[in-house]
């Protein structure tokens, strides 16, 4: 109407039902948001009540300090260390062997390349970390393994060093990068002044760099060490399924999630010990890997309060 | 006498500088390392697999017998089951980033929204997989239908997502979103037009990887007890179903020697609609991105 100002329309249009709208957007999103925390809720209630189950017939003192587990004979031995073992073994030799060449790599990713070569290597590392983890199975089983067992005839078909080598190939991939992000947010400025004192890039990568990136270098690792934790299907295709607290590479063993796998796609009949100690043990697994996560952040809190 | 005996110092410099080389192309084997293990493993499963990649494996149903075993069940239950996983997915993810981003109030609550998020990412699938077996398969009695296993992924990836949106949301810069709202557009219409039109590409890209990472999954469908025989494709999201990866893990686990290549010719499969969408993904960030 042109009787009304334009003031008068303003406050009209901001009064009418689109402000209701306008009002409705946070709370909708903020409900979309909870979402997330129910999951954690869920997962923590489901890992909790299951796991009280779980020690309402099994002794908490037996799971937590036995070193055998045995399920399948008579009323089953639960000994979760066996397993925590078979976990160990496989993230021990994982990180033996991906910490090294992921480091390298880092170093020379963030110190000798060109940005040319940066930005070919760089999605390379993304596609390697993007294969399914069935897949890297597959290929410990029928790469791996056959290699190992030309150089030592001792390895078996399922061992822990064919399948720990495997999840070292997957978790290289997170510690180059990881670690090349806090190689090159150390200030140029050092860099140079190394560099211009004379030393080479290898001195200035190793006394000046890599010091000054340690905690983002060390959050990477425990990331690292995190993921392989949790790592499941080439444990559980490479590995083999036998729970054991030896210290013998060259055997088959069974890691917490390799034992998850064979239990739920045996068919786990509800209500029994065995499909509560599934709980259990995720409950172990969870503690574990949340533990390594907080480690790591407090890392990354540290090495960005620096910078 | 010199200040600079340029001897010693030629003398020392020597041996530093060639240990600098050798170390340079020990670094650089280290990076190639990656691309040579890649190169290795596609070689490996073409060389297996390749025999058995015909048309008869791609329109077959799997079957015991390694002669005429396929990949056309887990194919299909494949795409079911990111029908279901893909937009759960996105209304939860995006919603979350947007409301982080842009709603959000700086306070306690929020902080603990974010390190919830952070820990959540970091939880194993096999226990994502426990979730879904103990609220969505038992309690929701939902049994190992498409429907479960589609939340259980999607609930998996939404950190990924959230995380990749929220990088997006904030790469708008302050400028645009001030001129939004100084021309007199509320909130919602600056956060719907403005903001999410410019941050789509980063978002893109993130739920694109996301899915590819719930295409390969396979720990938390064997937890979820999804099958590896059926002779029929699901009809609704609450039929079960095969997928891809679970179908590749029970080939491997055959102790017939003759499976192991119908494995490596599903690998194939998995791994070419991988790389698609990867590429998508890297074109969609490369083309796409707004630069301010």
């Amino acid at each position: 109407m042109s009787n009304k100002n334009i003031r008068d329309q303003i406050i009209n249009n901001t009064r009418n039902k689109s402000n209701i709208f306008e009002r409705m957007i946070p709370v909708i999103l903020l409900l979309i948001t909870s979402v997330s925390i129910l999951a954690t809720i869920g997962i923590l209630v489901t890992l909790l009540s299951e796991s009280f189950e779980f020690f309402s017939r099994v002794p908490i003192t037996e799971f937590l300090t036995s070193a055998t587990w045995q399920p399948y004979v008579g009323d089953g031995e639960w000994g979760i260390w066996a397993l925590i073992m078979g976990t160990l073994k496989i993230v021990a030799i994982a990180v033996i062997f991906a910490v090294p060449i992921g480091l390298g790599a880092a170093i020379y990713l963030s110190e000798y390349a060109s940005d040319r070569v940066r930005r070919i290597i760089k999605p390379i590392l993304e596609v390697l970390a993007g294969i399914p983890t069935v897949v890297y199975g597959f290929f410990a089983i029928n790469f791996v393994n056959p290699i190992l067992q030309g150089i030592y005839s001792g390895f078996g078909l399922y061992n822990a060093v064919s399948a720990g080598i495997v999840v070292g190939i997957m978790i290289i991939p997170m510690i180059a990068s990881l670690s090349e992000d806090a190689m090159s947010s150390v200030p140029t400025a050092m860099r140079e002044g190394s560099l211009g004192m004379g030393a080479t890039r290898l001195e200035t990568a190793i006394r000046v760099v890599i010091p000054a990136a340690f905690s983002g270098i060390v959050a990477s690792f425990v990331l690292a060490i995190s993921r392989a934790i949790g790592e499941t299907m080439i444990v559980s295709i490479a590995a083999g399924s036998m729970p054991n607290a030896s210290f013998d590479v060259t055997e088959p063993l069974q890691t917490m999630t390799g034992f998850i796998v064979q239990i739920t796609s045996g068919d786990a009949a509800f209500g029994t010990d065995l499909y509560y100690s599934l709980f259990a043990v995720g409950m172990m697994l969870f503690i574990m890997t949340l533990l390594m996560n907080v480690i790591a952040s407090w890392f990354t809190k540290r090495f960005k309060e620096e910078y | 006498m010199t200040l600079v005996d340029k001897d010693i110092i030629a003398k020392k410099r020597t041996g530093r500088q060639s240990r600098n080389q050798i170390f340079k192309w020990l670094f650089f084997l280290c990076t190639m390392f990656g691309l040579a293990v890649l190169i290795l493993l596609i070689a490996d499963t073409l060389m297996d697999g390749w025999s058995r990649l015909n048309l008869d494996f791609l329109t077959n149903f799997n079957s015991s017998r390694a002669e005429s075993a396929g990949f056309f069940g887990a194919i299909v239950g494949s795409l079911w089951l990111m029908l279901v996983t893909t937009p759960v997915a996105i209304v939860l993810s995006v919603g979350t980033a947007l409301y982080l981003e842009e709603y959000a109030p700086k306070n306690k609550f929020t902080e603990f929204i974010k390190i919830n998020i952070s820990n959540l990412a970091g939880v194993p699938s096999v226990v994502f997989g426990l979730l879904g077996l103990a609220m969505f398969v038992r309690a929701l009695a939902l049994g190992n239908s498409v429907l479960a296993a589609g939340l259980t992924l999607a609930l998996m990836i939404l950190p990924v997502i959230v995380v990749a949106s929220q990088e997006a949301i904030r790469a708008v810069p302050a400028s645009v979103r001030e001129a939004s709202i100084g021309m007199g557009a509320t909130k919602w219409q600056t956060v719907s037009r403005i903001i999410l039109p410019a941050a789509i590409p980063g978002i893109i890209t993130g739920i694109i990887l996301a899915i590819s990472r719930a295409i390969g999954e396979t720990a938390p469908l064997v937890v979820i007890g999804v099958p590896t025989t059926l002779l029929v494709t699901p009809s609704s999201v609450f039929d079960s179903f095969q997928a891809m990866p679970m179908q590749i893990y029970s080939w491997v686990k055959m102790p017939n020697e003759e499976f192991q290549y119908i494995a490596a010719a599903g690998i194939i499969v998995l791994l070419v609609i991988l790389l698609l969408m990867n590429s998508v993904a890297i074109f969609i960030r490369n083309k796409f991105t707004n630069r301010y």
